[in-house]
């Protein structure tokens, strides 16, 4: 298999894909509501968001089942928004597979070739090459509804690559399989992207799978491309509330500004006292902020740590909750100043001498530097 | 006890129930026809012989056994008026399904893509010609398509003809007829299939890079063979013995097999000519509803 197209426009730096304002109204609902946004060659990029958020609408503009209401789509500098689906060098995998139910295994994987009116032995050695490339040797005589989930999926795969799309758009690709299958999966999917040098834009409404599989993370909101970030920039410095609770878990208390000390903000919190926080890389306006703090950032330890400086958070509280999870576990600390605050500990001995049990007196503690601040 | 336990279960009564229908229902008057396809006319109450009585005892029985024959059958296949009459019948249901289905086809697909509440608004619509007497409504067509009807008024009115044609008793009155009467029954079937048809196939189809009329015949066509094959079971087989709409608007000079065996039933009162001629239409009929059968088993055990 060669990417060469892919690898020469990551050299250039250019976008392959670009996204320029684009807007999609189904009555007076505005699903898609002014979107930009540049995805690179080679790219493996992940629109994320709740369901309604319209990324699947997006989706569906790029591969050409919706026209965009305004705003331009440049695939390689050439505007495609108003370009057919059977025009564009788009493929798409759905989120069903769409496999055509009449065809056998082989002939859906030649269904695209065929259309490019490839000479029959070039579609035999294309398919061959499709097959053996997601391990389906041996079933291209089957029909769909003979095959697992699994196994529907590598079809459906294999017929969306079969035409080397210059860029695979896969809607919830992996929503179908069990637990298990999926994170093997996932791995596939990528050590695949990285050798064919594909760009592959993928929507999910599953944060893990979008974290692990992606280079950038889009997340939309209600029509609104709210951040595009990578994975650890989106999770560690997510830029509004919104976000910071909607990728992973996070503790927020709401609060006042009080005074600045140097680059750190002291803030009065309702249910966890006086905080101090890391000033934010961009001000926030007003005095109303909110602090967050994931909760494998809150340590906890039984009485008030030493030596770590006196700007540390350290918050007094009892075990309300334990929830045991395998490889960490979390507690909900009760805090004496009212509030609540959740710790995820790693469970790195087998032995339970750490365990902390319910009731217990614990100190919950944070670095400035752990602690976000956010609108309101 | 055995009764009993019918009762006490309604899903075993449910499973014999189509069969003791079809016994009492097909089979017996069937087995009546058949009988009756075997015997001889006669100045007679009923008209025909031999009658079974089983009174007579058993030698009369096995004498009535005897006088059985299948004169009326080789009747049937020596005169043209008969086969005339069934390749007409034929003719006539291959040509009116084939216009059913052209017609049917893109008025079925047309609905399915509607938005989902106005598919419910389209399907009263093709329901509700049921809502007055067929009858009527051939009647209604009878008043259209006469010298001085609808029809005519209006092409004259257009001046795309100089003087009144001639609709009645003609063909294509018939087809007409047939046609219009039959066209719900296409539909309602390819509708069905084509409603459930998954969206995705369509979209896929295009995605990768068939144009929209390789789309329709590659996926959405293939994937609605049942739809057309369930609307032209529907349609043929009625059409074949069909009898009001070709005597009330075709003309006299070509019958149809259900106009022949109206006429050897009520004015040549030849009961037993007339049994054998629908007996041999049941059989016409029967293929391809065999055909029909098997192509379905074939589907499914490619499964």
């Amino acid at each position: 298999m060669e990417g060469a197209a892919g690898a020469v426009n990551a050299a250039t730096g250019q976008p392959l894909l670009r996204i320029d304002g684009v807007v999609k109204n189904f009555g007076a609902f505005r699903a898609v509501d002014g979107v930009s946004l540049d995805i690179k060659a080679g790219e493996f990029f992940a629109l994320l968001g709740p369901s309604g958020c319209g990324k699947t609408t997006l989706l569906r503009m790029l591969a050409g089942f919706e026209a965009p209401d305004s705003g331009r789509i440049l695939l390689a500098d050439k505007d495609i928004a108003q370009a057919l689906p059977h025009e564009r060098p788009i493929n798409m995998m759905f989120q069903n597979y769409a496999l055509f139910p009449h065809l056998s295994v082989y002939d859906n994987i030649a269904f695209g070739l065929r259309r490019a009116g490839m000479a029959r032995a070039d579609i035999a050695t294309r398919v061959a090459e499709m097959v053996a490339l997601v391990k389906l040797e041996g079933l291209e005589k089957r029909k769909p509804d003979q095959l697992s989930g699994g196994q529907r999926q590598r079809v459906a795969l294999a017929r969306s690559l079969a035409r080397r799309p210059q860029v695979l758009l896969l809607d919830e690709p992996l929503a179908a399989l069990d637990k298990k299958l999926r994170e093997s999966t996932q791995g596939e999917l990528m050590e695949l992207q990285r050798w064919l040098g594909m760009t592959f834009v993928i929507v999910t409404h599953d944060q893990e799978e979008a974290m692990t599989m992606a280079d950038r993370i889009g997340v939309m909101n209600a029509g609104k491309l709210v951040q595009v970030a990578p994975p650890r920039e989106l999770y560690e410095a997510p830029r509004s509330r919104w976000i910071a609770e909607f990728v992973g878990d996070i503790n927020l208390f709401e609060g006042e500004f009080k005074l600045r000390d140097g680059h750190r903000l002291v803030i009065a919190t309702g249910g966890a006292g006086t905080l101090v926080a890391a000033e934010p890389r961009e001000p926030i306006a007003g005095a109303k902020l909110s602090v967050a703090i994931r909760p494998e950032k809150v340590k906890l330890s039984r009485r008030a740590p030493v030596g770590e400086g006196s700007a540390l958070n350290q918050l007094d509280g009892v075990i309300a909750d334990i929830c045991y999870l395998g490889g960490a576990t979390t507690y909900k600390v009760k805090l004496d100043t009212g509030g609540m605050v959740q710790s995820s500990v790693t469970n790195s001995a087998r032995l339970d001498v750490d365990a902390y049990s319910l009731n217990q007196q614990v100190v919950a503690w944070f670095t400035p530097d752990d602690c976000l601040v956010l609108d309101q | 006890m055995s009764t009993r336990r019918i009762f006490a279960r309604p899903a075993r009564f449910a499973a014999i129930a189509p069969y003791v229908w079809m016994v009492l229902f097909f089979l017996v008057p069937f087995a009546f026809v058949l009988k009756i396809s075997l015997s001889q006319t006669a100045i007679a109450q009923p008209p025909y012989e031999p009658v079974f009585d089983l009174t007579a005892g058993w030698n009369a029985i096995r004498t009535a056994f005897g006088a059985l024959s299948v004169d009326n059958f080789r009747l049937l296949v020596s005169d043209d008026l008969y086969i005339f009459a069934y390749v007409r019948s034929v003719t006539v249901a291959v040509t009116a399904t084939a216009i059913l289905l052209l017609i049917g086809y893109p008025i079925a697909y047309g609905m399915a893509r509607l938005p989902k509440r106005w598919q419910a608004v389209a399907m009263v619509l093709v329901i509700v010609p049921f809502w007055t007497s067929f009858l009527i409504r051939i009647y209604a067509w009878i008043n259209i398509l006469q010298h001085d009807g609808l029809l005519n008024k209006v092409l004259l009115a257009l001046h795309l003809v100089s003087a009144p044609v001639v609709w009645l008793s003609t063909d294509t009155a018939m087809y007409l007829g047939i046609v219009y009467s039959y066209l719900p029954f296409m539909i309602l079937p390819l509708y069905a299939t084509l409603a459930k048809m998954e969206p995705a196939l369509e979209e896929a189809a295009s995605d990768l890079g068939a144009p929209p009329w390789q789309v329709f015949w590659l996926v959405t066509f293939p994937l609605s063979l049942p739809g057309v094959g369930a609307g032209v079971l529907l349609c043929f087989i009625p059409i074949v013995g069909e009898f009001v709409i070709p005597d009330l608007l075709a003309g006299s000079n070509a019958l149809m097999i259900g106009q022949t065996l109206w006429l050897e039933f009520f004015t040549n009162k030849d009961w037993p000519v007339a049994s054998a001629a629908a007996i041999v239409l049941l059989v016409v009929l029967l293929v391809p509803l065999l055909l029909y059968e098997r192509l379905q088993r074939r589907q499914l055990e490619q499964r």
